[in-house]
Formats: structure tokens, C-alpha cells, sequence
């Protein structure tokens, strides 16, 4: 859609002296009517309600910093008075922090979306590497703010995380102290996670402008995953405003009723009771768990037994999505026409929710209660530490194995021609 | 033929002293970018207080037998524990057991002193807090991961590679020790 010719004529003096000089209406205007895929769906409408997360999450963080401290001795206290005596702190730390939480079940089913419809093969590996980016950096500062309150969850987590660069042979100890600037997570390591905490977001900002450049570069997939040709513009696309405005608004109304059910309701079912205990550096909670959002990539991190190993095979978990472009051999885009992938792709969400599942018990926790079953190696295996094996193992088969090995051996169905033939077909037959 | 290939080469390929003053001032911006960032990078090292972390003194009167006492040093905590002559024996008798991380109990306590043993409280694995007398081997119990300590602190089980680390200490008298 690159080339998509500006339909702007500028009515008045004024607007025609500013189109001469900076033509930043033009822009505004040509990218709101910029061609669309009519066949879009609702899955097509969380890059939208993404975009809104990322605005909410920085405008709420604006204010909550203006009375956060950062101070290991006075952090805890001063979220506690955003909560009690602050003007609607309350609202708004609890907008923020469920907004975390929101804004990753957004992304979660966004890559979801691209992964199905096959939004990441050619010529869209940009969006999708770019995206993979974001995801990274997402990771990297809903961390950090987690760490900002200074709870007993806060505390704890962030000598985890950190202690994972530790494990880097040879140059791990040394990162690890330059990191928390010092011997253990401390003052000095609140501070930083502050600063990069307030950076972080304005970066995602930058990345998800290449990720929109990209997207209007190579044009928008679809749910057929058909290009669609210069000639065929007008037949099987529609100008983004107000079709798409429109389907964007009504997702997310929907998707702000949500947020609100957790904001009004149930603002801490998502979160951890301990961290509201202020951090002790002398006693670990008997129980620590991140936030939902990581538990896959943390039980697959528990699962190997080898300290080293899981950090290489967690890191590996997210790098293999940077991979995918290149890993997958079918020329298909959308999995609607192909039968067989679509049930291994399926099987991959159910394995990525179990691994969640699996993060948020402990290792040796039978699966079954009651139930004893055989050892194998270090652990039963009616065990969470042999489940999440077992899932890890089918989320590195699903991206090493499958889909190289699906695109050579499977038979697609017929693909249609145009993103309007399925539609037209149909009508045909209907007389 | 010569000749011709001379011209060839006067037509821009060879390397000329504007070649030369490209890589140099190249190289000087490279460098010069690279020394002014150092700073920026290395004031997130530990800073000259945090490195000047006052060695503390330590009343051993203070712990029951079987019992352990928590301070803080240098930000982690730090595990004191009076064992009880079973766990020495026991310690001593997993000196020849197949240990990840083989020391004997001898070399992680002060001859004549047994009784204490003085510990980082910091699991090798991701640095959690190990659970006192918790585990198979009644030492502690990591609770992040389940790695599992025996009374000398030596690994035993789970995921973490390496035994409890032993810090730096000398008796100051018969009760009183001074760590770091």
C-alpha cells in the first residue's frame, strides 16, 4: 500500500500554505484512508487496542511517577499513599497496573493472530521481527515495574531475573554486579529499574512506528493470506476510516469492559497478596511466582535441570519466534487451508497455556493428586517439573520440527485466487 | 597495456589520502564515541560506597544449639548456625557421598568450631533465600526452585550448581566472629 496515491486537496489558504511547507495533514489523512483488506476480522483489531494500551500505560505512568519514590526505603510507602491519599491513586495505579496484565492478553492473541494467519512469512518478516522486538521489550519493562513497588514479590523477582545473567559463564558474575550495582538487589537496582522503567515505553513507541512503516510497506495480511494486486484494489479493499475506525472502536469497547471488570471488581486477582509485604532481603516468600503473563517461559526455565541450560533454553523459547520466517517452508500463509497444521497449531496454544499453568506450581507437585506415579531421572512422573518437560519439549518440536517439516509434506487446499473469490464463489452457488 | 591499467586504477580505485583521512577520522569518531560512553556505562558498577561495605562483628552467644541466626551483610543474609552434634555427624558422614560440588564438611567450618557454620544465605541457583532445617537433608530447602542443602550447606538436590558459598570470617574470640 505504499503506494497509495494522496487523495488530499487542501480547501482553504491556510491549509494549502501549511501543505507546501509540512504537509503533516496530508500524512494524517492518507494514512486514514489508506486501502484495507475488506475481509478483515475481529482478530485483526488488537494492533488498535494495542496502540491503546501503550497510550494508557504511558499516560498513567506519567502521573503515578510524579509521587512514586524511588527509594528502597520509601518506595513501598509512597505506592501505599498513591493508594490511601492521592487525588484518584487508587484508579489510576490500579488502571496501570492491570493495564500490564491487559496489554499482554492483547499481544498474546495479536502474535496469536499472526502466527494462524501466517502474517509473518514474506514479504512481512519486518512487521513480524519488529514485533518480536516489542514483545522483548514488553517483557523488560513490565518486569521493571513490577520491581518498583518494592514488595516481598518485587524484591524477590528481581534477584531471580538478575541472578539469571549470572549464570553466563565467565562474564555472568561480573554483568550480574554491574546490573545491580552491587553485591544484591538494592538501592542502587531500584533506581536503574526506575529510570529504564520511564524509558522503556517511549522506545516500544519508537519500535511500533518501524513496526507501522513495515506494516504499510509490505501491505496488510488478511485472513485468505492472499496478496492482493494493484488491479484488484478497489474490488477487495476499503479505505481504513471509516470501516476499519469503526470495527476498531467496536473491539475496543469490548475489550475496555474487560479491563474495567478488573479495574472495578477484581483489581489484585491478577496480582500476588505478597507483595503487599514490604521487601525483606532476609526471608523469600514460600512461594514465588511472576506474573501471569511470564509463567510459560519461567516453568520452562524451572523445567531443565542444568542452571545454565534453562536460561539458554528460555531465552531460545523467544528466539525461535525470531526464527520463524525462515523456519517455516509452506508457501500458505493462512492455516484455513491448512487442515492439518491448524490442529498442531492448536495443540501449541493448549501447550502454551499449560506451561503457564505448570510456572504457577511448584515442581514437585503431582499433576494427579493421589496418584504415585513412576521416577524417571530427578522426579516423579506425575510431577509438574515432567508436565512442563513434556510441554517444553512440543514448543520446540511445534517451531523446529513441525513447521519446517508441515510445509514439505502436507497437501493445502485450494487457495483462492483473490481475498473477494471465497465470497463471490459462494454467492455464485446460491444462484 | 601497462599503462592503461595505471589509468584504470588513477580513476578512483586506488587507495588515495582521502581513503586514509576517511578511516582515520573514522576511527577517531568510533574511539572517541566509545571512550565518552565508558562512563555512562560504568557508573552502573558498584559505587564507592556500596564497595566500601564495613566488615560486621558477630556475637555467636547469640545462637541457640540447632538453632540459626539471619543478619544482613553486604545486602544478603547471612546464616549463622549452631548445629547439633547429629548434624555434624551427618555432614561428616556425606563427605564421601556422590556431592555435585565435592568439599568436605572440615573445609567449610574453623577447626575447633564445628558447631558454627557460617554461611551466605543466598541459593547458587537464582539467589533466593534457603528455608532453615527444611529438605531431605535437614539443611535448608530452597523454595524458589527446590534446591536442597544438607547441614554443611552443600548442594544436594535441584537445580542449583554450586554448595552454599562460605565467606570470609575469623574468630575474634571464642564467641565473637568477624565476617568479611
Amino acid at each position: 500500500m505504499s503506494d497509495h496515491e494522496s487523495t488530499y486537496v487542501p480547501k482553504t489558504g491556510i491549509e494549502r500554505w501549511l501543505d507546501e511547507r509540512l504537509p503533516i495533514i496530508r500524512f494524517g489523512v492518507d494514512y486514514a484512508t489508506i486501502p484495507t483488506p475488506r475481509n478483515l476480522n475481529y482478530w485483526w483489531t488488537f494492533g488498535g487496542i494495542l496502540a491503546l494500551c501503550l497510550v494508557i500505560q504511558i499516560v498513567t505512568g506519567i502521573v503515578l511517577a510524579m509521587h512514586y519514590t524511588a527509594s528502597a526505603d520509601h518506595a513501598f510507602d509512597s505506592v501505599e499513599r498513591i493508594m490511601r491519599d492521592v487525588n484518584w491513586g487508587w484508579a489510576i495505579r490500579y488502571v496501570h497496573a492491570n493495564g500490564a496484565s491487559m496489554f499482554f492478553l492483547a499481544v498474546y492473541i495479536h502474535m496469536a493472530r499472526g502466527l494462524y494467519y501466517g502474517s509473518y512469512k514474506a514479504p512481512r518478516e519486518m512487521i513480524w521481527l519488529l514485533g518480536c522486538v516489542i514483545f522483548l521489550l514488553m517483557m523488560m519493562t513490565a518486569f521493571m515495574g513490577y520491581v518498583l513497588p518494592w514488595g516481598q514479590m518485587s524484591f524477590h523477582g528481581a534477584v531471580v531475573i538478575t541472578n539469571l545473567l549470572g549464570a553466563i559463564p565467565v562474564v555472568g558474575p561480573g554483568i550480574l554486579t554491574w546490573i545491580q550495582g552491587g553485591f544484591a538487589v538494592d538501592e542502587p537496582t531500584l533506581k536503574r529499574f526506575f529510570s529504564l522503567h520511564y524509558l522503556l515505553p517511549f522506545v516500544i513507541f519508537g519500535v511500533v512506528f518501524l513496526h507501522l512503516w513495515a506494516l504499510h510497506q509490505s501491505s496488510q495480511n488478511n485472513p485468505v493470506g492472499v496478496l492482493i494486486p494493484k488491479e484488484r484494489r478497489k474490488q477487495d479493499t476499503l479505505p481504513f476510516h471509516p470501516y476499519f475506525t469503526v470495527k476498531d472502536g467496536f473491539a475496543l469497547v469490548l475489550f475496555l469492559m474487560l479491563f474495567s471488570v478488573f479495574v472495578f471488581f477484581m483489581p489484585n486477582a491478577l496480582g500476588h497478596a505478597d507483595n503487599y509485604i514490604p521487601a525483606n532481603p532476609l526471608q523469600t516468600p514460600p512461594h514465588i511466582v511472576p506474573e501471569w503473563y511470564l509463567l510459560p517461559f519461567y516453568a520452562m526455565l524451572r523445567g531443565i535441570p542444568d542452571k545454565f541450560g534453562g536460561v539458554v533454553v528460555m531465552f531460545a523459547s523467544i528466539g525461535l519466534l525470531f526464527a520463524l520466517p525462515w523456519l517455516d517452508t509452506s508457501k500458505v500463509r493462512s492455516m484455513r487451508f491448512r487442515p492439518a497444521m491448524r490442529w498442531f497449531f492448536i495443540i501449541l496454544l493448549v501447550v502454551y497455556f499449560f506451561l503457564g499453568w505448570c510456572g504457577a506450581h511448584l515442581p514437585d507437585e503431582p499433576v494427579i493428586p493421589g496418584v504415585d506415579g513412576p521416577d524417571l531421572f530427578d522426579g516423579n512422573l506425575n510431577s509438574y517439573l515432567w508436565l512442563t518437560r513434556f510441554l517444553t519439549a512440543y514448543y520446540f518440536g511445534y517451531f523446529l520440527v513441525i513447521t519446517p517439516w508441515m510445509g514439505l509434506r502436507e497437501t493445502p487446499l485450494p487457495v483462492p485466487e483473490y481475498v473477494s473469490s471465497p465470497v463471490l464463489s459462494h454467492d455464485e452457488k446460491n444462484g | 597495456m601497462a599503462e592503461e591499467v595505471v589509468n584504470a586504477h588513477a580513476g578512483g580505485d586506488e587507495h588515495s589520502r582521502r581513503d586514509f583521512i576517511h578511516i582515520a577520522a573514522g576511527a577517531a569518531a568510533v574511539g572517541g564515541a566509545a571512550l565518552a560512553a565508558w562512563p555512562l556505562i560504568d557508573q552502573m558498577s558498584p559505587a564507592a560506597d556500596t564497595l566500601a561495605l564495613a566488615s560486621i562483628e558477630f556475637d555467636l552467644s547469640k545462637v541457640t544449639e540447632g538453632q540459626q541466626v539471619v543478619v544482613k551483610f553486604r545486602g544478603k543474609p547471612l546464616f549463622v548456625r549452631y548445629r547439633t552434634p547429629k548434624e555434624i555427624a551427618e555432614a561428616k558422614a556425606a563427605d564421601h557421598a556422590d556431592l555435585k560440588d565435592p568439599e568436605p564438611d572440615s573445609a567449610r567450618v574453623k577447626a575447633g568450631h564445628e558447631q558454627y557454620l557460617i554461611l551466605i544465605g543466598s541459593c547458587t541457583h537464582l539467589g533466593c533465600v534457603p528455608t532453615f532445617g527444611a529438605g531431605e537433608y535437614g539443611g535448608w530447602f530452597c523454595p524458589c526452585h527446590g534446591s536442597q542443602y544438607d547441614t554443611s550447606g552443600r548442594i544436594r538436590k535441584g537445580p542449583a550448581p554450586k554448595n552454599l558459598v562460605v565467606p570470609d570470617y575469623t574468630y575474634l574470640s571464642a564467641t565473637k566472629v568477624k565476617v568479611g
